[in-house]
């Protein structure tokens, strides 16, 4: 029995109840647990990411009913690398706001572990229903997280994003319930095989439906024109929980690409290739807007929101491709910009404590106390952000160009990954030269305050993250051409699932 | 293994420095020093075998199916390369040693110079493309860091990000151009792409790859309209301009030249591009160097336009036109090196590099003023000099070259008149500092240490040898370059000092005498370039571009995220509506088979109070109290179309989520403005808005018109069947579906409950609450009698009820939701009816604790199948055990009691905690009612 499935869903959640029910006001003990159920879910999500190596699927019926009639949780290529990746920043990030963050509020530990069952549950189900479930307690708690220990600023930024995700909540019901109306199921690989059967009288409305849940995914993954949430959102939020929400983007392009190529895929009968035409064009729009926003940004923390959206554009527009390089291309460079944004928003924080009164403002500040340190990093961070050799983004943007050469609409995107370097690299330098060789000193009698060995591990971990993920480039695009393989057949999961 | 460590070994030094800098500054540069000699050791060991004509090329894969390997390759052309990279390395090292003051940070200087000389090895021994292009950009970036070293000074951050830019520019658009290249080729390996020249220049892609690449290499060179990078990356310690950005790094771009010579060249477009772009460069920059006032400027106009020289050169895609590109790439690294560390021993002895301003070093530094000397004239091509014999051949080149056509005289002559510009700035370089009047100068001057002028005296002898017995010192490693450049046997290169009298010797003559002219005439070339030179430069032009497109895009970006909700609620419901209004439009909309059902009068009246309230929410929103109470009408007339549509659980569900959620909505409006401020008249917005709902909302109906009229094929028949004791523990299909089928959305659904409660409690805490002007003001009798003396009694009845419903459920409507619900709402009405302290201090639950433990118990009822091996929440579970014997365990019970305490814990948090803020904002009337009882408490 593939019990191991569940456990990056039960593992936090469990953590979540046993912190409040056992660990009190006791902080190092709700960190003990928080701590432990974090290096859990990651172990079991690297263990899942082994498994699925093999080019295996993974189902488990809860409550043992037979799929299409129960929910399943399905373990594909592209669910173990999400959940693995969760896993890695999740650690990382609860490392960090252990340093502090966590002491600002309560709760943080029960708010923190919740998000990442929500998000590892979204990555796992093959129910389109509880896929819905799993936005709701990852909205939830991102609202919860995002407002953490107060002020006007935080409060102001949750309130915009819970209104647009409970517009969008309602969307994804009507759109879920409007499929379940024409399919008759909620089981993902079920509608995927209903829809292929269905009669062209059934054209116009599901995939009036199904470009209307994509359009739910799609505010979630920060596209063009649902992006003008997330930079003010995401420089808001307290750093540990910033580099956790660089996952939370994920679910968003996760949901596009799995549904876009399991039910709306090829073989989808009416609705076949449905994303196809809209998907590339729009990404490169969000990947344009996205770094014009980070070079029009007056605060680094801002600016990183918006490298976010560029990145996501990035590789959805590589994904817009539909081929298997294309997809490979993009999931490679989703794992990439992940955990570079992760590191971004906690090394930022450590750097704007150092700067005075003018905290991440792009303004003359104060010389770092730990200039060279924090130097060398942002540097090393800034060289994987921007797509620069050695590290992964240049690797990225390699695997995508060559995914594009040859493919309709390549020009554009050649064209448009090479101009946004380009930017790219202008807004980074002139960003790093006004924080690191623009100064001012530090006022006598002023202190800017140094960051930890603690502040720091977080940090350098998830440099080396970044390192080893460049080094072992050649067994990692092997994993996600396979994975691109599973997702453009969909009858692989389709037979997985309902074993028939 | 070797050339791998060539290009490790310096990469490994980057922290060799850095570890060293805390033992002085002599440890420092030895242990940058260390791994440079090291490699150029094993550099030379296979300096025999390369000459002979050998090519070792070694390779491991590393992302393989992106064809990027780490492959390496050592040629003729690559040994050169990395023979400047190393020799001329090591000797900037010694000298940077003694350049460096005490103040700077030495360590961190060799660690960017070993991290430089690491990447540049990389570009010039990459076998494989991709990895070119991966170390070709670490040269940019390495650059950048040097360039800005001495960051404190505004000039050297400009200069480098300027740098930074137009090289990366460049950098992407090789790395671009090489992808495609690889592309037509079907590998990225040189072996293959150097021996497919036909297949590439006969490609449809031929020209725009060639621009990509040629924009690489000419950013990185230099040159026109790309140059003015260099002048301003002077401010540069010197080791790093002589090093960078004269005698390796700037090389790359011709580097590349030569590398691609095979597989690019010998095309129209490669000849009329590259020559003439470096025809441009060698004349442009050649004048302007003669008017640079600062030595370092005129040194680096000066480089500009030689790699102008080399690119011409490469540019007529002849064999012998590129042995003599090879050849002058070797001796311009060599003088021009030797002068920019010359340069800087004026500028650190004197302490100005201002031509102005020096004069008459002669007499104070003679040991630099003969190196200069010897330096200038390899530079300007003075005979018996190194630069003289390149010079000369490509003259003679220039000469013969067929392509021209009807204008055999052009290239000719601008070449020459480069040859005279070059000498002019040469002779000024040497007479305006070491000659004339003694300028006053910041410092005394004198000659430096040793070892700042050891490091120049290397490479002005090899400057003197190579231009008096250039066939035995250079001739072997010239073959051999060429023979790589060539992809072939380069022939015999003659390499005599005299040719016999031809038109290269007219043309060299002319330069020689013609630029000493020029040189005197100078003052009067000063007058006349002010006037006629627009005060036009490239850093001017960057700098107002880069301001403007920063501009420009802070414009965009404030423009488009305003700040504004309901601008993105806009975005958001009209790309909704045009999502799912596109495909209804395209393939139309077709009702399904289904007949309607009748309308009775009593429906037509409910849905009309239900449009009515709807639109009478949205209309009074402003008067926020009587909003929240027509809003409940919605909620009401929806409940009871649940009940008319047979279904009584949903009914029932959603009059208690009803009657809860109004509960709540007015103990949240107990501390708010009771009112919305108005915004003004009848805007645009609200035009646009008004049509967006109406648009939105009326496509919501269409749609469900449209799913209501087909007939449903559902999985729900299988629920149905198979809803009854014992296989889905119970027979009512909606409870069932709750606690058993979809028990796992169940479970989210409460973790989202408990979530709810906890965030609200976190955020109240946090919260810094401010009495609000306006809030809804409190009736004398906050208690009635009636209220409190029913509700109590109430209580126990309502609880009883919940109990009832709870246990129902599993064949009648009913659940631990719906019990849960009216258990809250019996509480709740106690908090109304009796105030917060009286019933708080009567219910001492830890509501909290309460809602974590509902969850925990539907988790741990759903674990319960794992001891039978079956999966999570299999509810219904048969166990044998040894003496008991077979047994039943059925946990939706449990489950469902999870649910339900979930509930009431959940919203008893939520209530109190907005209850509490109320009794804050109390706090502040109390001060005005102090005489009068406090009714909260008992």
């Amino acid at each position: 029995m593939n019990h191991w499935l569940i456990f990056p869903i039960l593992i936090p959640i469990l953590a979540a109840l046993v912190i409040p029910l056992f660990a009190g006001k006791d902080l190092a003990l709700q960190r003990g647990i928080s701590l432990t159920a974090s290096l859990a879910t990651m172990f079991a999500g690297l263990w899942m990411l082994r498994l699925a190596a093999g080019g295996e699927m993974f189902t488990y019926a809860l409550g043992n009913w037979p799929a299409p009639f129960g929910i399943v949780l399905v373990l594909d290529g592209l669910s173990a690398v999400l959940v693995a990746l969760t896993g890695v920043i999740g650690l990382f990030a609860l490392l960090y706001a252990m340093q502090g963050t966590d002491e600002k509020g309560p709760f943080f530990h029960v708010l923190f572990q919740m998000q990442i069952a929500g998000i590892c549950g979204a990555f796992l189900t093959g129910d389109l229903f509880n896929l819905f479930v799993f936005f709701e307690i990852l909205l939830l708690a991102s609202y919860n997280l995002l407002v953490f220990s107060g002020g006007e600023k935080r409060l102001r930024a949750g309130v915009h994003y819970v209104i647009l995700n409970l517009i969008g909540s309602g969307l994804f019901l009507l759109a879920v319930g409007t499929l379940y109306g024409v399919t008759g199921t909620l089981n993902m690989a079920h509608m995927a095989v209903r829809v292929s059967e269905l009669g062209a009288s059934e054209t116009a409305l599901v995939q009036a439906s199904a470009l209307l849940l994509i359009v739910v995914f799609a505010l979630k993954a920060a596209m063009l024109p649902l992006y003008l949430w997330l930079p003010n959102v995401y420089s808001s939020a307290t750093a540990p929980v910033a580099a956790l929400f660089s996952v939370l983007t994920k679910v968003g392009v996760y949901a596009i690409l799995r549904t876009s190529t399991l039910i709306f895929g090829a073989e989808a009968g009416v609705a076949a290739d449905l994303l196809k035409p809209y998907l590339m064009p729009l990404a490169l729009l969000t990947l344009v807007l996205g770094w014009i926003g980070a070079m029009g940004s007056h605060k680094l923390r801002k600016m990183l929101g918006y490298m976010i959206i560029a990145s996501l554009g990035l590789m959805m527009a590589s994904m817009g491709l539909f081929t298997t390089a294309g997809i490979s291309a993009g999931i490679y460079y989703m794992l990439h910009s992940t955990v570079v944004m992760a590191l971004m928003f906690l090394l930022v924080d450590l750097i704007a404590r150092q700067r005075g009164p003018v905290d991440d403002a792009l303004v003359v500040g104060w010389t770092p106390t730990q200039g060279s340190m924090l130097g060398v990093l942002f540097f090393g961070a800034v060289i994987a952000a921007a797509g620069l050799p050695p590290l992964s983004g240049f690797i990225g943007k390699m695997l995508i160009l060559q995914a594009a050469i040859d493919q309709p609409n390549g020009f554009w995107m050649w064209a448009i990954v090479l101009i946004t370097s380009l930017i790219a690299l202008v807004a980074l330098s002139r960003a790093g030269s006004l924080v690191f060789f623009k100064t001012d000193d530090v006022p006598p009698g002023e202190s800017a305050g140094r960051a930890s060995l603690g502040d720091f591990l977080p940090v350098v971990g998830l440099l080396v993250c970044i390192a080893l993920f460049t080094a072992y480039s050649g067994p990692v695009t092997e994993f996600t051409n396979m994975t691109a393989a599973q997702l453009l057949e969909p009858s692989f999961y389709i037979t997985n699932v309902l074993g028939r | 293994m070797t050339p791998l460590f060539i290009v490790l070994l310096p990469l490994i030094g980057v922290l060799l420095p850095l570890l060293f800098d805390r033992f002085g500054r002599l440890p420092c540069t030895l242990s940058a020093a260390f791994p440079t000699l090291m490699a150029l050791g094993m550099l030379f060991s296979m300096g025999p075998a390369v000459m002979a004509g050998e090519v070792f090329v070694i390779s491991w894969p590393w992302v393989e199916s992106l064809g990027l390997n780490l492959a390496f390759r050592v040629d003729g052309l690559g040994f050169l390369f990395a023979l400047l990279i190393l020799g001329i390395g090591a000797l900037v090292i010694m000298y940077a040693h003694y350049y460096l003051t005490n103040d700077d940070p030495i360590g961190r200087f060799f660690a960017y110079l070993m991290l430089f000389m690491g990447a540049m090895l990389g570009v010039v021994l990459s076998e494989n493309v991709l990895l070119l292009a991966f170390f070709w950009e670490m040269t940019s970036l390495s650059s950048f860091l040097l360039i800005a070293y001495w960051s404190h000074v505004p000039a050297a951050r400009q200069g480098a990000r300027m740098a930074l830019t137009i090289t990366g520019l460049g950098g992407l658009g090789l790395f671009a151009g090489l992808v495609m290249l690889g592309n037509m080729v079907g590998s990225y390996d040189l072996s293959v792409i150097l021996a497919s020249g036909e297949l590439i220049r006969a490609h449809e892609l031929y020209v725009p790859m060639l621009l990509l690449v040629l924009l690489g290499a000419f950013t990185k060179s230099a040159q026109f309209p790309f140059h003015f990078w260099l002048p301003n990356a002077m401010t540069a310690p010197t080791p790093v301009s002589a090093y960078l950005h004269s005698a390796t790094m700037v090389k790359a771009g011709v580097f590349l030249l030569a590398r691609m010579h095979p597989a690019l060249a010998g095309s129209s477009e490669w000849f009329f591009i590259v020559t003439g772009v470096g025809l441009l460069t060698l004349v442009f920059a050649a004048y302007v160097a003669l008017f640079k006032h600062d030595l370092k400027g005129l040194l680096a106009y000066s480089t500009i336009s030689h790699l102008g020289l080399i690119t011409v050169l490469f540019g007529f895609g002849t064999k012998a036109a590129a042995i003599v590109g090879v050849f002058h790439i070797m001796n311009h690294a060599a003088f021009k090196a030797s002068l920019f560390m010359t340069a800087g021993i004026v500028d650190h002895e004197c302490g100005t590099r201002d031509i102005r301003v020096l004069g008459g070093l002669k007499k104070y530094m003679p040991i630099t003023f003969v190196l200069a000397l010897l330096g200038s004239a390899a530079m300007a091509g003075i005979p018996l000099f190194n630069g003289f014999l390149s010079k000369e051949m490509f003259f003679y080149e220039a000469w013969k070259l067929p392509l021209m056509g009807d204008y055999p005289w052009l290239v000719p002559a601008i070449a020459t008149l480069g040859g005279l510009l070059s000498m002019a700035y040469s002779v000024r370089l040497v007479y305006d500092v070491f000659f004339g009047e003694v300028g006053e100068t910041p410092k005394k001057p004198h000659d430096p240490p040793f070892g700042m002028m050891f490091p120049v005296g290397v490479l002005v002898a090899i400057c003197v040898a190579v231009g008096l017995f250039p066939e035995p010192i250079i001739g072997p490693l010239l073959t051999a370059a060429s023979a790589a450049v060539l992809f072939g046997d380069p022939g015999a290169i003659d390499l005599s000092l005299w040719h016999g009298f031809n038109a290269a010797v007219v043309m060299s003559l002319i330069a020689i005498f013609g630029g000493t002219l020029f040189f005197t005439q100078r003052a009067r070339l000063y007058v006349l370039a002010d006037k006629i030179w627009p005060d036009l430069t490239g850093k001017k032009v960057f700098e107002q571009l880069v301001e403007a497109v920063a501009t420009a895009m802070r414009t965009i970006t404030s423009t488009l995220e305003n700040g504004s909700l309901q601008r993105y609620i806009a975005l958001l419901l009209g790309f909704s509506v045009l999502a799912a209004g596109l495909p209804l439009v395209r393939f139309g909309i077709e009702p399904g088979p289904m007949a309607m059902t009748e309308i009775d009068f009593v429906s037509v009246v409910m849905w009309l109070i239900l449009v009515v309230c709807s639109l009478a929410t949205a209309i009074l929103h402003q008067r926020r109290l009587v909003a929240v109470i027509v809003i409940g009408v919605v909620g009401l007339v929806i409940s009871l179309a649940f009940v008319q549509l047979s279904g009584p659980d949903l009914a029932l569900t959603q009059l208690s989520v009803e009657i809860v959620t109004i509960l709540l909505l007015l103990l949240a409006l107990f501390v708010l403005p009771k009112s919305t401020p108005h915004e003004g008249g009848f805007t645009l917005r609200q035009a646009r808005d008004i049509v967006l709902a109406a648009v939105a909302g009326l496509g919501t109906a269409l749609m469900a018109w449209l799913v209501m009229t087909r007939p449903l094929e559902s999985i729900s028949r299988f629920h149905l069947e198979n809803a009854n004791y014992p296989v889905g523990g119970g027979n009512n299909v909606v409870n069932v579906t709750l606690v058993d089928f979809r028990g796992f959305d169940t479970m989210g659904e409460i973790s989202v409950l408990l979530v709810a409660g906890l965030g609200i409690f976190a955020m109240l805490q946090g919260l810094d609450f401010k009495y609000v002007e306006g809030t809804i003001s409190r009736a004398r009798d906050r208690y009635p009698v009636m209220l409190t003396s029913f509700s109590r009694p109430l209580l126990a009845l309502i609880i009883l009820i919940s109990i009832y419903v709870f246990f129902r459920g599993h064949n009648m409507p009913g659940g631990g939701f719906i019990a849960g619900l009216i258990t809250s709402v019996a509480l709740i009405l106690q908090y109304l009816a009796s105030g917060i302290d009286w019933a708080s201090e009567r219910m001492r639950i830890n509501f909290k604790l309460l809602a974590a433990a509902g969850v925990m118990l539907a988790v741990l009822s759903g674990m319960v199948s794992w001891l039978a091996g079956l999966p999570f929440m299999t509810m219904a579970v048969q166990f044998s055990l040894p003496v008991i014997g077979e047994f039943n365990v059925v946990s939706t019970l449990f489950f469902d009691l999870g649910v339900y305490l979930t509930v009431i814990g959940s919203m008893m948090v939520i209530l109190s905690n907005l209850g509490h803020l109320g009794q804050i904002e109390e706090e502040y009337d109390e001060n005005e009612r102090l005489t009068e009882a406090d009714p909260w408490k008992p």
